[in-house]
């Protein structure tokens, strides 16, 4: 078992970070202090919670490029809730937060499911749509900080057990897709959808309904970023996120989780992520021009993708071993 | 016995009128024609040729790219890199024009860029046998990062008069240079794809891989040859959109790629590849273009447009299935 786990993607993922740790701490030791580390995780922790819905999405086939505008869209509602409302306790914007990115998550989920449109073009269309509607709602105006209330602010920064509460959401993330993914039959129907469907349907797994399940999971972790992002950076307005669809299907792909379905953990998802929020937060500190962190990105998402492609290469058989030495 | 032989057995199934008038690209062209009645109506400053020449520059620089990308995702790959190649291709002739370069050598140094680009997501694809989904999501990060790297938060503006004719030009009257380009490429690759042997073997891929690679396609190659004709189509548009800016930022483009793949599974390219028609996607260009005018007009903001594109491409092609679903209900 310690033999496989040294050859798995996600060892290797994990000497990737603590190699890159390494070298940015022989110059500046500093940024490994553990109040850094920290720092750096929770910074992390929205693409976690994504890469974690992203995953589920990506093992039964398919693709959520509306994650982002869902989690823009959910933040633009809660925080305006907050406006007019500001005495509304947190426990009901989390509720409302899920919930609202669960029925966008479910919308992709029905469209794939029932009237079996291609992910990425159901996923594709409800971005757009998602982000316009944020413009309708809001006119394009800002939610600043001074609009939002106290408490609608303080949450994801309340320090519990030494760890800002954003970061205690990540870790109860972590912690559930780990049971659900592992322990539960929906979890292995996930696998099974995406390794074979038309075995899954032999088996008895409705490979439609799965992938509504994946789709509305998804939508749920993008509904409490939304809120999370929100009231962390605390300023609400169109574009928030834009383009971090993509960063979170890298965070995926790096991880080993694979774009053909069926393959990835739940550990590989959160250390891809990982892997990309040290880089990001590492540059400015190294004293790298930030404008750096996207090609550095991409070339990542290239080698991880190759590297995917080496270890799932199936060698062929060798028959006649006579005639493979002659040749 | 041979008296009953006299049956009729239709070699089709639907005569070849039936078949145009129930066609994806007649339906988009209802759809367009109802847009631009609609428009004429709406406004009184849509019927003007100057108005509609300039809407045409909403379309005619993405659709040149997405006629090559029809071909790749009717072969069953996708390119989600266009507008990073364009982002590069862009700064590459920005920086060969603040070397003191002439028109022609600007032009080159962009095409030159962007087939490099498309060669590059081709060894990787068709080379390496990666999937081209994740290599393109890679290489849009590392081309527009290429880009930040090189410009920063700076521009290239010292392009030479001369290279304004290919954004700014008018071959006469209303009719621009992109205009003229646009119809150039849509008769290239229509012939390309449905006339020539090169166009069948894109579709017997993106039909069957494995089955066009028995057939002596040599698939790897077709591959290739189409992601280097994406990476020169983006690096054209890019010539036009840099030309018709006039200066070159990083963010040049951003966010394109997603509007072209909209244009072409519009179009009626089967996103999973193995169909697709050029005329379709000329139309779905139109239909895009004419949507973002018209509401411009009305002074519909850019986000708000990208709702109606949003939903076109859900229900264009949720609608058919719906009604399909419909008649199975229906006991038919």
């Amino acid at each position: 078992m310690i033999a496989q786990f040294v050859k798995s993607r996600e060892a290797l993922l994990l000497a990737a970070i603590a190699l890159l740790l390494a070298l940015i701490a022989s110059r500046f030791p500093s940024f490994v202090s553990p109040g850094n580390l920290v720092a750096v995780f929770n910074d992390t922790s929205t693409l976690i919670l994504l890469a974690l819905g992203q995953m589920v999405v990506i093992l039964t086939r398919c693709i959520d490029l509306s994650v982002a505008a869902n989690l823009a869209l959910t933040g633009m509602v809660v925080a305006m809730l907050n406006t007019v409302a500001p005495g509304v306790p947190i426990v009901a914007i989390l509720l409302i937060a899920l919930t609202l990115g669960a029925v966008m998550g479910a919308i992709n989920g029905l469209l794939v499911w029932k009237l079996e449109i291609p992910p990425i073009v159901v996923t594709l269309g409800t971005m757009t749509i998602y982000r316009g509607i944020i413009f309708l709602i809001s006119g394009g105006e800002w939610i600043n900080a001074h609009e939002m209330s106290d408490a609608f602010k303080q949450f994801p920064r309340a320090v519990v057990l030494g760890l800002p509460m954003l970061s205690w959401c990540a870790i109860f993330a972590v912690a559930a897709f780990v049971v659900l993914v592992n322990r539960t039959a929906l979890g292995r129907a996930f696998f099974a959808v995406g390794g074979n469907p038309r075995a899954a349907v032999y088996t008895g797994i409705d490979v439609g309904r799965t992938q509504f399940f994946a789709f509305t999971l998804s939508g749920t972790l993008a509904g409490l970023t939304g809120y999370l992002w929100v009231s962390r950076f605390a300023v609400a307005y169109v574009d928030i996120a834009g383009g971090f669809e993509l960063t979170v299907v890298a965070a995926c792909v790096i991880g080993g989780i694979s774009i053909a379905g069926g393959v990835g953990s739940v550990a590989g998802a959160v250390l891809g992520a990982l892997f990309l929020g040290v880089i990001n937060n590492a540059l400015p500190v190294v004293n790298i021009s930030p404008f750096w962190q996207l090609a550095i990105s991409g070339a990542a998402i290239i080698v991880a993708v190759a590297l995917n492609a080496q270890s799932s290469r199936t060698k062929g058989r060798v028959i006649l071993k006579t005639a493979e030495q002659t040749a | 016995m041979s008296t009953a032989t006299h049956h009729h057995v239709p070699d089709r199934l639907n005569g070849p009128l039936h078949r145009t008038v129930r066609s994806w690209e007649s339906l988009l062209l209802a759809v367009a024609v109802a847009i631009f009645v609609m428009n004429s109506f709406a406004s009184p400053y849509f019927l003007d040729a100057w108005n509609l020449s300039d809407a045409t520059f909403n379309f005619t620089e993405k659709a040149m790219i997405a006629f090559a990308m029809a071909l790749l995702i009717t072969s069953g790959e996708i390119d989600l890199s266009v507008a990073s190649i364009i982002a590069l291709s862009s700064t590459a002739m920005g920086a060969a024009a603040e070397a003191g370069l002439g028109m022609p050598g600007i032009v080159a140094v962009g095409l030159v860029t962007g087939l490099a680009c498309g060669a590059f997501n081709g060894a990787l694809v068709a080379g390496l046998g990666l999937p081209s989904i994740v290599v393109t999501i890679g290489t849009m990060s590392l081309f527009r990062g290429i880009s930040y790297i090189v410009l920063g938060d700076q521009a290239y503006t010292s392009y030479p008069p001369s290279f304004a004719v290919f954004g700014q030009g008018y071959v006469g009257w209303v009719i621009t240079v992109e205009m003229v380009l646009f119809v150039l490429f849509a008769v290239i690759f229509g012939v390309v794809l449905h006339k020539t042997n090169f166009g069948r073997a894109v579709l017997a891929i993106g039909n069957n891989a494995t089955g066009a690679l028995f057939s002596g396609i040599r698939v790897r190659r077709v591959k290739f040859i189409l992601f280097l004709l994406t990476g020169v189509m983006a690096a054209v548009a890019s010539v036009c959109l840099t030309s018709r800016l006039g200066s070159t930022r990083p963010s040049i483009a951003f966010g394109w790629e997603l509007e072209v793949v909209t244009m072409v599974v519009l179009g009626g390219v089967n996103i999973l590849g193995g169909s697709g028609s050029i005329p379709g996607v000329v139309i779905a260009a139109f239909v895009m273009g004419l949507v973002t005018f018209g509401l411009g007009l009305l002074n519909v903001p850019g986000i708000v447009m990208s709702i109606f594109i949003g939903l076109l491409l859900i229900g264009v092609i949720a609608l058919p299935r719906i009604w399909f679903q419909l008649q199975i209900m229906r006991g038919k």
